[in-house]
């Protein structure tokens, strides 16, 4: 039923924002985290990709194929109940005593379940996206670089990455606004420390939804502007060119 | 010494080097010239081993080329090259295109590195460029850049691949004058090139590529004046 007598109280909102912003951290930081692993992953993913080994090349398929094409909700799902679930199977089939060696296999951190998934996802589009970016990359660079006696992981590393990074930035910028946004799935797995889970917890104390949720959204929106424009910034300092 | 002996080489179902062999002495100059296609680029790389090849054997001062244990990144240190065009790294200012090799390749410090760089790059006129991208240098300013990176490896050898082919006529004097104070200097060279009047005039001996072969070889009074065969007679016909 509609609530025709809803009155805005914006104070209760405001006087919770200390609370929301300290939520937006947790926010920024499972996002700059998921980032950063999603970096790494998705340039070896990238790599693998177009690896001779074929199992390899499978792998990186099916990381990039599942990422890609499903839910990144069902991603977070899969390793916050999964993960448990293999090691579980595992624990069954091996007779490894978890418990022993400290591991509550019952049990994965909301949190730990949220970074990892996210990665899982930043991972996958990354790798899409660096392969892109290693083909604008011409391969007499890499000519060059060995002719001067560089070993393939120093050319891939100092002459390679640093080209192959200016020409994605821009859509590695996205990635990083849509892993903030993304974090707030988390609130499916029990996640109540981060901006979303915390703009929850308040609106079910006080039922004040439209006040809380729209704060929430408006800094979720400053957020993503200011990583923009950061990114935009680092952009001029690092490519100049 | 460079010994190539009998190399031949395929991509796919094209042999591009059908029994190539020539030796180049230390301090000799040699320069190679035959028309496109015909192979001296594919020769040069698998000369430092960024090609493999498929039969015969590559020596230089001794060590094969091609042997499954050969280090071939210390083998390159001693072999600089530089080709037709894309040599400079964009990301890296002058200086740090030059200096970067050899900090990480050879290990030495900044300042040391830097010495050296801004040294070479001063020869070939660069000295004042040192911070600049190579976005903002010519044509003819980015293959001297090449050129003294290159050296600040202090090869023994210095193979060039049509250096001067992707500049305009205006810009071909400055390296090719590089190119000859080098040669001047004592430094073994093999010089792939279209330049005939260069090739004459700085060579010890003029190489005539055709068709994955080398026609004839011998010194620019030779080839240019009185060619053995008729290929290369007729070559340079088409050229000069
Ligand atoms: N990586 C490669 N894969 C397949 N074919 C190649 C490759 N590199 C060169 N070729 C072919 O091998 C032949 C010889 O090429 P190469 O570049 O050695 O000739 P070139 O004598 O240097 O010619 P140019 O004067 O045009 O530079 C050409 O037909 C070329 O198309
Ligand atoms: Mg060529």
């Amino acid at each position: 039923m509609f609530n025709i007598n809803y009155t805005f109280h914006w104070n209760q909102a405001f006087r919770a924002l200390p609370d929301m912003l300290e939520g937006a951290l947790i926010t920024l930081q499972i996002a700059v985290l998921s980032m950063l692993i999603g970096i790494v992953v998705g340039v070896l993913l990238a790599l693998a990709k177009e690896a001779r080994f074929a199992p390899l090349r499978w792998f990186a398929n099916t990381w990039i194929e599942i990422a890609r094409n499903t839910p990144a909700l069902f991603q977070v799902y899969m390793i916050y109940f999964g993960i448990p679930a293999v090691l579980q199977l595992a624990a069954s089939l091996f007779g490894i005593d978890f418990r022993a060696l400290g591991i509550n296999i019952f049990y994965l951190d909301s949190y730990w379940a949220v970074l990892v998934g996210i990665a899982f996802n930043n991972a996958g589009y990354l790798a899409e996206t660096f392969r892109g970016g290693l083909r604008a990359v011409p391969p007499t660079q890499t000519r060059a670089a060995r002719s001067l006696g560089f070993n393939a992981v120093d050319s891939f590393r100092l002459i390679v990455l640093p080209q192959m990074f200016r020409a994605v930035f821009h859509p590695m910028t996205n990635q990083m606004v849509w892993a903030i946004l993304m974090t707030s799935i988390g609130i499916f797995v029990g996640l109540n420390t981060d901006l979303t889970g915390i703009t929850q917890e308040l609106n079910a104390r006080t039922f004040r939804t439209f006040e809380f949720f729209a704060l929430a959204a408006a800094i979720y929106y400053v957020i993503a502007k200011i990583v923009t424009g950061g990114a935009r910034l680092i952009a001029w300092r690092l490519f100049r060119y | 010494m460079i010994e190539i002996e009998d190399v031949r080489k395929s991509f796919g179902s094209l042999e591009v080097l059908k029994g190539v062999s020539m030796t180049v002495e230390t301090g000799e100059v040699v320069s190679v010239v035959g028309g496109s296609g015909s192979g001296k680029s594919t020769m040069l790389m698998c000369i430092n081993g960024l090609e493999p090849i498929d039969s015969g054997r590559i020596l230089v001062d001794g060590t094969e080329v091609h042997a499954p244990g050969t280090d071939l990144n210390k083998l390159r240190r001693n072999i600089g090259i530089v080709f037709q065009q894309w040599n400079a790294f964009p990301h890296l200012t002058v200086l740090e295109n030059t200096t970067l090799a050899l900090r990480k390749v050879l290990g030495k410090s900044k300042d040391e590195a830097d010495a050296i760089a801004v040294k070479q790059l001063e020869h070939v006129g660069l000295g004042d460029k040192l911070k600049v991208y190579p976005s903002k240098l010519s044509g003819g300013q980015q293959q001297r850049m090449a050129i003294a990176r290159a050296l600040a490896m202090e090869p023994k050898y210095m193979l060039f691949d049509e250096v001067t082919s992707a500049l305009d006529p205006q810009l071909v004097g400055e390296v090719l004058d590089t190119m000859r104070m080098l040669a001047k200097a004592g430094m073994t060279m093999i010089v792939v090139t279209h330049e005939m009047a260069f090739a004459r005039e700085v060579s010890n001996r003029v190489a005539f590529f055709k068709d994955g072969l080398i026609h004839e070889i011998g010194p620019p009074a030779q080839i240019f004046e009185s060619p053995e065969r008729p290929e290369t007679a007729a070559f340079l016909k088409s050229v000069l």
